[in-house]
């Protein structure tokens, strides 16, 4: 654990990116005693790249949602390589209202480079449906726990990341832009990545530090790859231990909560 | 010295400038009377030129109604962000100067053909319109000033999008502007969003796109991910028309497109039908 405090923000983006990182089918399978897959955005299509559904985890029923990279360049063209489309974030939508109305909370896994951005997404409403996540989620009426698990790549992260609680792992990055866009628009050199990842301030430590999430999950040592199993059983913890705080709170509490938490970002 | 041998002189210069206006998109010289009298609406190609927030706000707004709000928020450096170009800090100072507005979206209290409304109009100039922390905030403190005095809401986006120089801080402004809107709403109060050249981004994919009306201008670009982007993703060029006001419109997400000069007659009968 000494050896990874330092690690410069560079090195954990390529933990963060790792092929063999764990990621949601890994949770579902670690994590899950039960999961009961939900497909379709009842609009256009099922997202392979944002996938959700019904879950049980430690007991607890909840409704699973979160991005999906794949393992291999096959199940990676499947899923997009996690980048979602439009009726990603609507079906996300659609199973956070069921959530509403059958009292579960919303557990949803952070991990993407970003939103697709394709011509057909754009005539989807790739801007629209990430919005209209954003609305909604702030006023949702039951609790929603975030884990940034891997990549928490912009305004396609932030879609199904408006949460009470918001865990981060400890080797995870969450950022407005990747490092390699930020230095070659702010340092036009596409090779000051490093530069750009320190600058953006996008590791666990730095972000909670901003008040912007609320708790590191730790890795085992290497990296949450290196014991797929360990890491979700922190996750685990982390995510129940927020759902019991949570389910304290009534549901006007709780939006109100999340409306006071999101408008004091930002204000210094 | 024969005339061939001659130095070349710079020709008597016209001050082209004074007096002429060139169009951004046709190239056209405008008399800048008339550029100024069309609100920089090209007469030859239709073409919206940008802007300023209080140009915007003169021309929506009845005469000597606009009351700016929270003129003191401005920006915020939560990163000590310093890139290839030097601070940010300094960068957005030098900016505020220059706009004379404190951040990239002035907000305040109006009236649209005597209807009050709380009016927020972003600024291009200011940063590209970037999202900053104090650009949400002005947004959410205009927000709930609209439901203290049960009035609308109308936000003029002009957006690049989200501001790198603020990190992940600005990104949540995306969240915490919708979460804002979503209370106007929730207040049974209009809230009408206006897309201008150009809405991009992250503040298309946030307040820009939720609006219960979302008018746009002619020609605006409006999008989510930037044209070379997607080029680069697709591997393919990508028509002409793409992202247009009047692609969006085909596409579903936008309500109306509405010219320069029609705007404010067109809120203010949008908002009598909302029952203002």
């Amino acid at each position: 654990m000494a050896k990874q405090t330092k690690l410069s923000p560079w090195d954990i983006v390529q933990i963060a990116r790792h092929a063999e990182r764990p990621n949601i089918t890994d949770y579902v399978r670690l994590l899950c005693d039960d999961f009961v897959e939900l497909h379709g955005d009842r609009l256009f299509g099922d997202d392979r790249g944002l996938i959700g559904g019904f879950a049980t985890i430690g007991g607890v029923k909840v409704v699973l949602i979160g991005h999906r990279k794949g393992r291999g360049i096959e199940e990676n063209i499947e899923a997009n390589f996690g980048m979602a489309n439009p009726e990603g974030y609507r079906k996300a939508m659609r199973l956070m209202r069921l959530a509403e109305k059958y009292g579960l909370p919303v557990v949803s896994f952070v991990d993407t480079p970003g939103a697709y951005p394709g011509s057909e997404a754009e005539a989807r409403g790739q801007a629209e449906a990430i919005a209209h996540n954003l609305e909604f989620m702030s006023t949702l009426k039951t609790p929603i726990v975030v884990v940034v698990c891997g990549e928490g790549g912009s305004g396609g992260a932030l879609g199904i990341a408006v949460g009470d609680r918001v865990l981060m792992l400890q080797n995870a990055v969450y950022s407005v832009i990747s490092p390699e866009g930020c230095a070659s628009i702010l340092w036009r050199d596409g090779t000051k990545a490093a530069l750009a990842a320190e600058t953006l301030k996008i590791t666990a430590d730095s972000l909670k530090s901003l008040g912007i999430i609320d708790a590191i999950v730790p890795e085992p040592a290497g990296g949450a790859h290196a014991d797929p199993s360990a890491t979700a059983s922190a996750v685990k913890k982390a995510v129940l231990a927020c759902i019991a705080e949570l389910k304290r709170l009534s549901l006007e509490e709780l939006v109100e909560q999340r409306y006071a938490k999101f408008s004091a970002m930002g204000r210094f | 010295m024969s005339w061939f041998e001659k130095p070349a002189e710079a020709p008597v210069r016209v001050p082209t400038e004074a007096i002429w206006a060139v169009c951004p998109s046709c190239k056209a010289y405008i008399a800048k009377d008339v550029w100024r009298a069309a609100d920089r609406v090209c007469p030859r190609c239709n073409h919206h030129d940008r802007l300023s927030c209080r140009e915007r706000v003169a021309l929506l707004s009845d005469a000597g109604s606009f009351k700016e709000l929270n003129a003191g928020v401005s920006f915020n450096d939560p990163l000590k962000f310093t890139d290839a170009s030097g601070a940010y800090a300094d960068k957005a100072k030098a900016t505020v100067a220059k706009t004379g507005v404190g951040e990239s979206v002035l907000t305040g209290t109006a009236e649209i053909e005597k209807i009050g409304v709380v009016l927020g109009v972003m600024d291009f100039k200011f940063l590209g319109g970037s999202l900053g922390s104090g650009t949400g905030e002005r947004i959410l403190l205009a927000a709930e000033k609209a439901m203290e005095f049960k009035r609308p809401l109308i936000i003029v986006s002009a957006s690049g999008g989200a501001r790198m120089h603020e990190g992940i801080v600005s990104l949540m402004q995306m969240a915490k502007t919708c979460a804002a809107i979503a209370r106007v709403k929730e207040a049974g109060l209009p809230y009408i969003s206006i897309l201008t050249d150009p809405t991009t981004g992250g503040v298309s994919a946030s307040y820009a796109m939720v609006g219960d009306l979302n008018i746009a201008e002619p020609k605006a670009l409006i999008g989510f991910a930037g044209r070379r982007v997607i080029e680069q993703t697709i591997k393919q060029k990508l028509p002409d028309d793409f992202q247009t006001a009047e692609y969006t419109l085909a596409h579903g997400f936008v309500d109306h497109i509405v010219p320069r000069k029609e705007m404010k007659s067109f809120l203010a009968k949008i908002l009598r039908y909302a029952g203002f």
